[in-house]
């Protein structure tokens, strides 16, 4: 990373660089929606940046942002120079629903990069070629990174067989959460915790008690009975 | 040669002879066991070195992996299968042919483990039926081999019940650590656990 | 041949053959795709004209999975990423989380790490070839190679506890200073790993069936390269000099003398000898940290809001009970922010971009995984070729499931 190619930046773009910011030594700039494909143009074309190597397309999804009426996503890729040993990191804000213009005309490596972000976020790349599912399979609904998306919601291709042969415990109840997690978003997003453990939860009676507990209990009630008619 | 049978025209009807004949063919079975090897993830590291020389599963009669299903035996699931790889997996089971045996190897395979999300399989045992679990992230290639063991008895047994590989107490580090070493247990089912 | 070229000539078309392409579907359980890996091929006669290579078969909700524990929690899904060489990205996710802390670990822990790290970048190198020379028939190589593992192994496994999955690093330090006789027996199999790097140069360099499906076979361009992604042995192929280690040193890498090898034409054999190569580097740099490794002093900073007290604090103290219990329930707490860092893995640039909201919870933490953008590079390599020589290519290019899909 490197603070000369901001300025550059700065100079040939102008008004396009809405924001800078450098946390740790890593420079980061902000350009508008409208500036992405030309951004990387003048990065990958402009003699003394010269970021002739890819590094990585990413997102960030923030829920809360959108309820303040802000764009949810943070969509932001990296570029290296091979020559000039530096790098920068550029941002963009991306409403939900709204499309990202491609970045593999300008370099090719974002071609899976971007089907990656599709297919965890569902942002879509205008002009992307071949804009498909990547990690999930065609019949997957939803977009599994966004916050809202439960972590446990599975969607089996292939039908469970009944495996009570195996004595064990369905790890997916019915109740969708996040069991075991630190942060309960579904809590979160509709405003009536900041950060509560779902454990938390079911103690002050926000929320019932998890599913696989509760299986557990049914179980660990039974069990007399059966050992007794044994 | 295994333990023959000696029941003479017992209630089911069967005869000396196949009874005898069933032993032979279990024992044969059990000292060469094909193997398919569904290796997907971590666990296929160690499926190697339960292969390469220092461990020598080949000791067992069960080095020959046929990557085709219809000549294999035994289909090792070796690590985490994906939602997306489910379908393929139950394919290849079908495909075996009779007299098959499944072994799960390491947690992912057999419950999941700490991949419990919206992509993983919490077991294969929720699509296929399974003879052996070895649990171990990813299990050490001895406890592979104790997993192999208990497979090679419940094929010369003819049982098909699911056996667990049981963590195994060896006294020595068991006085290291100030603890009382206990009986070794050979393996059992999930509830003798 | 000399009837069928005599039919040519008379009639050239006696021979025509329909030549609409054919699909193929090559894995993903196959036995050279490592199980997770799907490609549909285009083929004209065996010539391969289009591939479609699909991943994701191993995914396995590693940043999903990341954002519901502590920071601290996030070290075993880690070892799981590429899990040929675990150490690698313990020490990687380690130096990201103190990035974002911004603090050092003392230089005893540096050295530890570059040495751990080594040796885990000489196991994935080892069965990287070796697995290659496997797919390609040639077992006795394998079964050599995978032998150095087991020793490397050994040596991790005293000094972790762990043959595999170490979840040794620690944000802040190590989990455990090295052990008592840790340098001797490194010291010890140093010359027999490069002996058998030698013997099993012997047994593949002079294969003429190895040198031909090798050679020539599965090219990638420079300029591709880069723009594709591509880091690590098989960019270094290409004959660009990229190497994180020397263009952007990390842990105390700039105190070693070692050279980047690169290749010439990108091909299979290139990244074969790279990773040959390298394992020599790999070995030289271990050398040099031995003796630059001090032998007294602390292996973690010591900073009680990022490293857990001693145990025999946390059962004696009431301060150091109340610092372990909440390092463990609420887990350190980063500043807000963002950062990227990078080290070089087993397999190229492995990136962790963090975001950080300030809680004890990562927000988002995205990998970036060398094996991602080097297997996109892998359909450029199959294209125009063979299809018999899309194992040898596949192989080299190194795939790692667990990376890859995450």
């Amino acid at each position: 990373m490197s603070a000369k190619v901001v300025k550059k930046l700065q100079s040939v773009l102008g008004d396009a660089i809405l924001e800078t910011s450098s946390f740790r030594g890593d420079e980061e700039v902000r350009v508008a929606l409208k500036d992405w494909v030309r951004v990387a143009q003048v990065l990958r074309d402009d003699p003394e940046l010269a970021m002739n190597h890819w590094t990585d397309l990413t997102a960030v999804d923030w829920p809360e942002r959108e309820v303040e009426g802000q764009p949810r996503f943070d969509v932001l890729f990296s570029v290296r120079s091979f020559e000039k040993k530096h790098r920068i990191r550029v941002k963009t804000y991306v409403k939900d629903g709204e499309d990202v213009p491609t970045l593999t005309t300008v370099w090719a490596g974002a071609n899976w990069a971007e089907r990656e972000v599709f297919d965890m976020f569902g942002i879509r790349f205008a002009g992307h070629r071949d804009l498909r599912r990547i990690l999930m399979y065609d019949e997957f609904v939803g977009y599994p990174l966004r916050k809202d998306y439960p972590i446990d919601r599975v969607q089996p291709l292939v039908e469970y067989r009944d495996a009570d042969d195996t004595l064990k415990l369905p790890p997916f109840g019915i109740e969708e959460g996040q069991p075991f997690a630190r942060v309960d978003w579904e809590e979160r997003l509709a405003g009536r915790d900041e950060q509560v453990s779902p454990s938390i939860a079911v103690q002050t009676g926000q929320r019932r008690a998890l599913s696989d507990s509760e299986i557990a209990e049914a179980q660990f009630a039974k069990k007399p009975e059966e050992s007794a008619a044994e | 040669m295994g333990e023959v049978k000696t029941i003479v025209g017992g209630s089911s009807g069967e005869s000396f002879f196949t009874t005898k004949f069933e032993s032979l063919l279990a024992w044969a079975r059990k000292y060469s066991l094909f193997q398919y090897p569904f290796a997907t993830a971590c666990c296929g590291m160690e499926f190697f070195a339960v292969a390469s020389p220092r461990y020598d599963i080949a000791r067992f009669g069960a080095e020959a992996p046929r990557f085709s299903p219809r000549q294999s035996d035994v289909l090792w699931v070796v690590g985490t299968i994906s939602q997306r790889q489910g379908p393929a997996l139950k394919r290849i089971y079908e495909q075996m042919a009779e007299p098959k045996w499944v072994v799960s190897f390491g947690t992912c395979a057999s419950c999941g483990g700490f991949y419990d999300n919206y992509t993983t399989i919490p077991g294969v045992d929720k699509i296929i039926p399974v003879d052996v679990y070895i649990p171990g992230c990813p299990p050490r290639p001895e406890a592979v081999l104790d997993g192999l063991m208990l497979l090679m008895e419940k094929i010369q047994k003819g049982n098909r019940e699911p056996v667990t590989v049981l963590p195994k107490v060896v006294p020595e580090l068991a006085q290291l650590r100030g603890k009382r070493a206990l009986p070794i247990a050979g393996g059992g089912s999930k509830e003798g656990a | 041949m000399e009837p069928a070229d005599e039919i040519l000539e008379d009639d050239d078309e006696a021979l025509e053959i329909p030549a609409d392409p054919m699909r193929l579907n090559m894995g993903p359980s196959h036995p050279a795709m490592h199980g997770t890996i799907r490609m549909v091929l285009d083929l004209d006669g065996e010539t391969v004209m289009n591939v479609d290579v699909q991943p994701g078969y191993l995914h396995r909700g590693f940043e999903k999975s990341c954002e519901r524990g502590t920071w601290a929690q996030v070290f075993p899904y880690v070892d799981r990423l590429n899990y040929v060489s675990p150490m690698l990205n313990n020490v990687g996710f380690a130096l990201a989380v103190e990035k974002l802390l911004d603090v050092k670990v003392p230089d005893r822990c540096q050295y530890y790490r570059v040495i751990l790290g080594e040796l885990a970048r000489i196991c994935d190198h080892f069965t990287c070839n070796g697995a290659s020379a496997m797919e390609l028939g040639a077992f006795t190589p394998f079964l050599w190679l995978l032998k150095v593992r087991d020793w490397v192994w050994d040596i991790l496994e005293k000094e972790s506890g762990a043959r595999m999955t170490h979840s040794f690093a620690r944000i802040g330090g190590m989990a455990a200073p090295p052990t008592e006789g840790f340098k001797d027996d490194v010291r010890a199999i140093m010359p027999e790993i490069r002996k058998v790097v030698g013997e099993a140069e012997s047994l593949l360099l002079k294969n003429r069936i190895f040198l031909d499906r090798m050679e020539g076979v599965g090219k990638l361009s420079k300029e591709r390269a880069l723009a594709l992604g591509v880091t690590g042995p098989v960019l270094r192929s290409t004959g660009v000099a990229y190497d994180v280690r020397k263009d952007h040193p990390y842990l105390v890498y700039d105190r070693f003398d070692f050279d980047v090898p690169v290749g010439t034409d990108g091909d299979n054999w290139d990244r074969f000898m790279v990773r040959t190569e390298e394992i020599r580097q790999s070995l030289r740099i271990i050398e040099q940290a031995l003796d630059q490794m001090p032998d007294e002093g602390p292996v973690s900073i010591d900073d009680p809001r990022i490293m857990l007290p001693e145990k025999r604090e946390v059962y004696s103290t009431i301060e150091a009970t109340i610092a372990h219990f909440k390092l463990v329930m609420e887990g350190l707490k980063p500043p807000k922010g963002a950062v990227y860092s990078f080290t070089e893995a087993g397999n190229g640039e492995l990136g962790f971009y963090l975001v950080s909201d300030g809680s004890g919870t990562p927000y988002r933490l995205r990998v970036r995984p060398p094996c991602w953008f080097n297997l996109q590079a892998a359909r450029e390599m199959i294209m125009g070729d063979m299809i018999a020589d899309i194992i040898p290519t596949f192989g080299s290019v190194n795939m790692i499931g667990g990376e890859c899909d995450r």
